[in-house]
């Protein structure tokens, strides 16, 4: 098999291994596809090749399964990912002027990740703190009563970068 | 005979066989039920609700196609709640899809224009503020076809296609909710998506949404342009099955009227690749032989269906020393016309427009490979599916129907009874054989090969020639090759010679053949009717073996043999190269 972007060695032979676990039990698409996940930070078409030549389904699928659920991406996440509820009560309160003044202040898009792969942008729906309203959060932290002030300067004291 | 049950559809009791689905009961009892999704054993996985009816008087409604009929069971196929339901559910679909239906390939037989006609749709919610039309997303950089994924109606009879009979799964669903399509993974080009071409999905595909790429619009021009000779090759199985878009019933041969209505598109020569068949017999015959003779590779494989050569080339590409060398009867017929009739004809091969009439989508990207031509033309310069004639006869306004029958004037056009069953699985197989049979063994008086024949998806038989078991196959279907060449890895079984064909029951069955609606794919045996015209022909045909083709004969010795041994090959051989799919990085 040929494969154009050469892999990181290490982290192939890690793939493969975890592949040899899951091969031979029930469904094993998606186990593989979360080890992958954590072992390259996403799930592009190489290794997905991998993927399809080991279990014997076709690429398509498999990136059917990828683009499906959001815990599984295409390219790489930043370090530190940043979500903006837009749920609703968070909506009203005015969370997309929040998500507006990220955009602005990391110079992407929403769902995009920074050149320098440090921050990685994405709207979520409802996160269940609608009391905290308007609510983001870094990483696993989350930041309530937010306003614009307030997510320019978390940015400035720049949070903690998650080990990986 | 299954068990009965008594099922009430309507007020009216009927006795229906046990198992039945309340949407086959209904169909084999004259009552109509609306149906987008669901294709019989292929795709039954209800997903657009339109067939669905009242059960027992339950508060939701059921889908008829995935519902099994039970005894005592109250069926009720139409009331007004069901004919909102069913409109609504229309509309919804209506809403997200592109109409172009001026310029759609299934301009007059779209399963889902249909449906909206009948249940009256306004189509209100596309123009509603704030809708967001689904984008388009074009696929079209392959030689063979396009994904318009903007007609899409997302009921996934594709996917299913493609995944049971190539076994390859090209197409999948890619994303989820409103952002949802249809197509190679991160909507890659079908070029480099591990396609065959063979077109199965774009005859599953109720919209049109899947198409071959069209090249109507340059044949018209070609043949209005009177610097260029246009010359016209047709493939066996085109006779079979063009008349089917005029409503001949399936089975009907139409070899005549097909050639008038090609004399009235305006072309200037036609030629049948019949006749190239028995010339491919002739040079793969006697390649078989020597490897035979002087232990070459074998088994040897055929190379006639495109479709095959590139799954062959995509998956198993270790085995492109078996595959047979020889061009394909449509590029055969090419390399001919562009040659040896151009010169016959006085004009110089670039101004020879070469088209051909195919039963394939796949012929399509093999005219365009790089060894199919030389001095930089290509030996085919069109290649026309089956519908795309039907279309273009319909849009020239000729009366099929009333036209009178025609016999082809360019004299490439003599075939034997064994090219006309090369549209049929186990065809080429049983042509090669009369012609090797008699090459080896001069006192072989068979003719007709019977175990190559038929249905099942993989046929094998041994004929002793010469002092020589001879164990042949015969494959078709990419689930079926697959499993051959998985086992050819295992078996101790020498195998000497294997026709093997992209699509089930071969070119009749072929990706660009006329699509036959879901609901008479159930009713019909279309690959039994279709190939039901080829073997007659072939049993009322007086010369039966290839070799014996006058006009092959004539061809060898008034021009074939006069070329040297390099430029022969180049003329009929060519090369295969192994590919991946995937292949290119993007970033």
């Amino acid at each position: 098999m040929r494969i154009e972007k050469r892999l990181d060695q290490e982290k192939e032979t890690l793939l493969y291994s975890a592949l040899h676990k899951v091969k031979n039990s029930p469904g094993p698409l998606m186990p593989t596809l979360q080890e992958a996940q954590r072992i390259f930070g996403c799930v592009p078409i190489e290794v997905q090749k991998i993927i399809s030549y080991e279990l014997n389904e076709s690429i398509a699928k498999i990136n059917g399964v990828v683009t499906f659920y959001s815990q599984f991406s295409l390219k790489p996440k930043g370090k530190n990912s940043i979500s903006v509820c837009l749920g609703t009560a968070c909506y009203v309160k005015g969370s997309q002027g929040i998500l507006d003044a990220f955009e602005d202040e990391l110079k992407i898009k929403n769902g995009e990740t920074t050149k320098d792969g440090k921050y990685t942008l994405e709207a979520t729906r409802c996160i269940g703190a609608c009391g905290l309203a308007p609510v983001f959060s870094v990483n696993e932290r989350i930041y309530g009563r937010a306003n614009v002030q307030k997510a320019k300067n978390i940015l400035k004291t720049n949070p903690e970068t998650k080990e990986s | 005979m299954s068990k009965l049950v008594e099922v009430t559809i309507n007020d009216k009791t009927y006795n229906i066989p046990e198992g039945h689905s309340i949407l086959r009961a209904c169909e084999e009892n004259g009552i109509i039920i609306p149906r987008l999704c669901f294709l019989d054993s292929i795709h039954e996985d209800g997903n657009c609700r339109l067939c669905s009816v009242e059960v027992d008087q339950q508060h939701n409604l059921k889908p008829a196609c995935k519902t099994i009929v039970r005894d005592g069971m109250n069926v009720v196929t139409e009331n007004k709640r069901i004919y909102d339901y069913v409109s609504t559910n229309l509309e919804l679909l209506a809403s997200n899809h592109h109409f172009e239906c001026f310029k759609c390939s299934r301009e007059d037989n779209c399963e889902f224009l249909d449906l909206l006609r009948r249940y009256s749709i306004l189509n209100e919610y596309s123009d509603l503020y704030g809708y967001e039309l689904k984008q388009t997303q074009l696929n079209n950089s392959s030689d063979a076809m396009v994904i318009d994924s903007s007609k899409c109606v997302l009921c996934g009879r594709c996917v299913s296609a493609c995944e049971k009979y190539t076994g390859i799964g090209v197409l999948d669903f890619n994303k989820r909710g409103n952002k949802t399509y249809v197509g190679p993974a991160q909507f890659r080009g079908l070029e480099d998506a591990g396609c065959i071409y063979c077109g199965k999905c774009i005859q599953a595909c109720p919209t049109g949404a899947l198409r071959e790429q069209d090249d109507i619009k340059v044949f018209e021009r070609a043949v209005r342009d009177p610097s260029k000779t246009v010359i016209v090759q047709v493939a066996p199985s085109i006779r079979a099955s063009l008349g089917e878009e005029f409503g001949y019933p399936v089975g009907t041969n139409v070899e005549g009227k097909m050639f008038a209505a090609l004399h009235l598109l305006g072309v200037d020569e036609m030629i049948d690749t019949n006749f190239a068949a028995d010339l491919t017999i002739v040079e793969e015959g006697s390649e078989f032989l020597d490897r035979v003779q002087n232990d070459g590779v074998l088994p040897m494989f055929t190379s006639c269906s495109p479709g095959w050569v590139n799954y062959l080339e995509l998956y198993y590409p270790e085995l492109i020393p078996n595959l047979s060398s020889c061009k394909s009867p449509q590029q055969m017929a090419g390399a001919i016309i562009k040659t040896y009739y151009a010169e016959r004809l006085q004009v110089d091969s670039k101004d020879v427009v070469s088209v051909s009439i195919m039963p394939c989508v796949a012929k399509k990207a093999e005219a365009k490979r790089e060894d199919m031509g030389r001095d930089g033309y290509q030996d085919v310069d069109i290649v026309l599916t089956t519908r795309e004639l039907a279309r273009l006869i319909k849009r020239r306004g000729i009366d099929f129907k009333n036209i009178q029958p025609m016999e082809p004037f360019g004299d490439l056009a003599t075939y034997t009874g064994a090219a006309s069953i090369f549209g049929v699985t186990g065809g080429v197989m049983e042509a090669a054989l009369r012609t090797v049979s008699e090459m080896l063994d001069s006192e072989a008086k068979l003719i007709e090969f019977k175990e190559v024949r038929g249905k099942e998806n993989m046929k094998e038989a041994t004929y002793h020639l010469a002092g020589k078991d001879i164990n042949i196959a015969v494959v078709h279907g990419g689930v079926a090759i697959k499993e051959f060449l998985e086992m050819l890895k295992t078996t101790d079984k020498e195998y000497h010679f294997v026709e093997f064909m992209g699509c089930i029951g071969g070119c009749i069955n072929g990706g660009g053949q006329p699509i036959v609606k879901a609901k008479d794919f159930e009713r019909i045996d279309v690959i039994k009717e279709r190939s039901k015209v080829l073997y007659t022909m072939d049993s009322k045909s007086i010369l039966r073996k290839s070799h014996l083709n006058p006009a092959v004969q004539k061809l060898y010795s008034d021009y074939l043999n006069k070329l040297n041994q390099h430029d022969l090959h180049n003329l009929l051989h060519t090369h295969y190269k192994a590919r991946t799919a995937y292949s290119e990085y993007i970033e």
